[in-house]
């Protein structure tokens, strides 16, 4: 029956080797799609410089207009990687600086963090010890941690990286063990008819089910980690974009500090994203 | 001669105290016979299910299959759930896969459970959409996925719990056609519940009607005097299809009524 359903639909459809638009108007019509999806988003872009161009525009306001910060700043847009020695860098290389504490900072924490939600997740002895310590620890703020972080390692680089990694880390645990309890009834009752148990329950069953609980709390770790990492940096010095912001201000140079903001803004965006992408691609699309 | 399911005395109460949901239900199926369960909703039929599958434990009373006494769930009395319960991570084929893994792990070499897995899933007609996730497959192929891994279990009794409620008319009419056709080649022991009366007849040897509940029990039991293989057009106009019909129909909806529309 759904044979002639699809013939039909064959025959009515337009023959593409025949009759269809060649090779450079199919190219013509994607472009004009994504075009079409970029619109709506450029057009708003366009409008936000204009207000600010008019706003900020005038000879008493104390903020630069974009014309200003491309006049002061286009070398910083336009050459991220110079290195003019000492702490003279290119944005990129300061993003650079700040994204490996990140990753280590963060890759310690997805590690913990996932190891004691499940713990926490399947033991309830484990959970009734450490939960209410998670519960006060997490309200922490991140940076209260790094004068201790200091004391403790007497060094910027091993406390910048702690200071992500306590972020991080709760929203983690948290996630992970709330996916870990709530595998739903049904899965459980197929494990069960099945007969799987122990080990086998818990990587067929319990960490699927619970891994789009997992990326979210990683999603979350990643955003918290880029937050505290450039606050943290403002504080310890060296390389690295918050540095980079608060030696800008230091030396009031503005226009700078607009385009560090973006940059910041766009890289916290693709780590987003990236974690995101990490997420569906290994819980094969089960997780947002 | 013993029968080869006997639930016997079976009775629940969910919280101590509280009014029991099912009280002795006694019921003797034999070997290769296949049961419907019908009843309204919420009387009990999946906690009588769910108590054969070992999943929930009785109050009062037992289970014994082939001999032996039921407490634990097992792949011998699989089950095909009212929502399908299919790994969503996993692919129509992983799913059957992890369940004769499971049964056949020690028995079976890896090529022979592939190709039993396989097999299963041609039992089922789904072998084109095999490497399709459960996410990409319409609620009819579910449905037949979760068939195939409760068969490729080889169970002694296969339970059915709604297996074609949430599926249209047509998709429910070809179902229970390959249902039929399979249980005629198989000879497994079914216990099927079901909401749909015709659905019943045209597929049963015996209907077990429940009373409503709390305290819901087996109220009657109507034998289904129809050659098989059945043909769900003849079955139309044959006077035992209509009788068996009508004693099902009598009983639910003028000697028990749903409670809820009787008030
Ligand atoms: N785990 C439980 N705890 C408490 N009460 C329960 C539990 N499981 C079922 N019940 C109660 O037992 C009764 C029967 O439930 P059951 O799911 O067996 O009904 P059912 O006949 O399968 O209904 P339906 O046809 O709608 O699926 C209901 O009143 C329900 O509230
Ligand atoms: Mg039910």
């Amino acid at each position: 029956m759904s044979t002639t359903i699809d013939s039909v639909k064959v025959q009515n459809a337009p023959n593409p080797k025949a009759s269809g638009p060649g090779p450079a108007a199919r190219i013509g019509s994607a472009l004009w799609n994504a075009l079409r999806n970029a619109a709506p988003l450029l057009v708003m872009l366009v409008l936000i410089f204009a207000i600010w161009q008019i706003a900020a525009g005038g000879a008493k306001s104390s903020l630069p207009p974009p014309t200003t910060i491309w006049a002061q700043s286009h070398d910083l847009i336009l050459h991220p990687f110079y290195d003019h020695g000492g702490l003279d860098k290119g944005l990129g290389l300061h993003l650079f600086a700040s994204l490996k504490r990140v990753f280590l900072g963060f890759t310690l924490a997805a590690i913990a963090g996932v190891a004691l939600g499940m713990l926490v997740g399947t033991s309830m002895i484990a959970m009734r010890g450490l939960d209410p310590i998670f519960q006060v620890l997490r309200t922490v703020p991140p940076l209260a941690w790094l004068p201790l972080s200091l004391a403790a390692f007497r060094e910027a680089q091993p406390s910048a990286i702690f200071v992500i990694f306590i972020t991080a880390i709760w929203p983690v645990i948290i996630n992970t063990a709330v996916g870990v309890r709530n595998v739903p009834q049904d899965y459980r009752n197929v494990a069960r008819v099945i007969q799987l148990r122990g080990l086998g329950y818990f990587t067929k069953i319990v960490l699927p089910s619970a891994a789009p609980y997992i990326f979210t709390g990683l999603r979350i770790g990643i955003g918290l980690s880029w937050l505290a990492i450039v606050a943290a940096e403002m504080l310890i010095g060296g390389v690295g974009i918050g540095f980079f912001i608060w030696d800008a201000w230091n030396s009031s140079n503005i226009s700078d500090i607009v385009v560090a903001l973006i940059y910041v803004g766009v890289v916290g965006f693709f780590l987003d994203r990236l974690v995101a992408m990490a997420g569906n691609f290994i819980t094969k699309g089960t997780s947002a | 001669m013993a029968a080869y399911l006997e639930i016997s005395k079976v009775g629940i109460t969910f919280k101590p105290g509280a009014v029991p949901v099912l009280v002795d239900v006694d019921l003797q199926v034999a070997r290769g016979e296949y049961i419907a369960i019908i009843g309204h909703s919420g009387c009990g039929k999946s906690t009588l299910l769910n108590i054969v599958a070992g999943l929930t434990r009785a109050t009062t009373g037992g289970v014994v299959l082939d001999g032996r006494e039921v407490n634990t769930p097992g792949p011998d009395r699989a089950v095909v759930f009212q929502n399908h319960s299919l790994l969503p991570w996993l692919t129509c084929r992983e799913n059957v896969r992890l369940a004769v893994d499971q049964v056949f792990g020690r028995s079976k070499s890896r090529a022979e459970r592939a190709a039993w897995v396989d097999e299963n899933l041609e039992l089922v007609r789904m072998t084109a959409h095999a490497d399709k996730r459960p996410a990409e497959i319409s609620g009819g192929m579910k449905q037949r996925i979760g068939i195939a891994r409760a068969l490729a279990m080889q169970p002694k009794v296969l339970l059915l719990d709604e297996p074609f409620g949430a599926l249209d008319a047509l998709t429910r009419a070809h179902l229970q056609d390959q249902v039929m056709e399979i249980h005629h080649r198989l000879g497994m022991t079914v216990l099927m519940i079901t909401h749909d009366v015709d659905e019943a007849v045209l597929l049963s040897d015996r209907i077990v009607m429940m009373t409503n509940g709390p305290m819901a029990t087996i109220g009657e039991i109507a034998t289904v005097n129809l050659p098989r293989p059945r043909d769900r057009l003849a079955l139309v106009e044959n006077s035992n299809f209509i009788a068996a019909r009508q004693k099902v129909m009598e009983f639910l909806y003028a000697r028990h009524r749903n409670p809820a529309q009787a008030a």
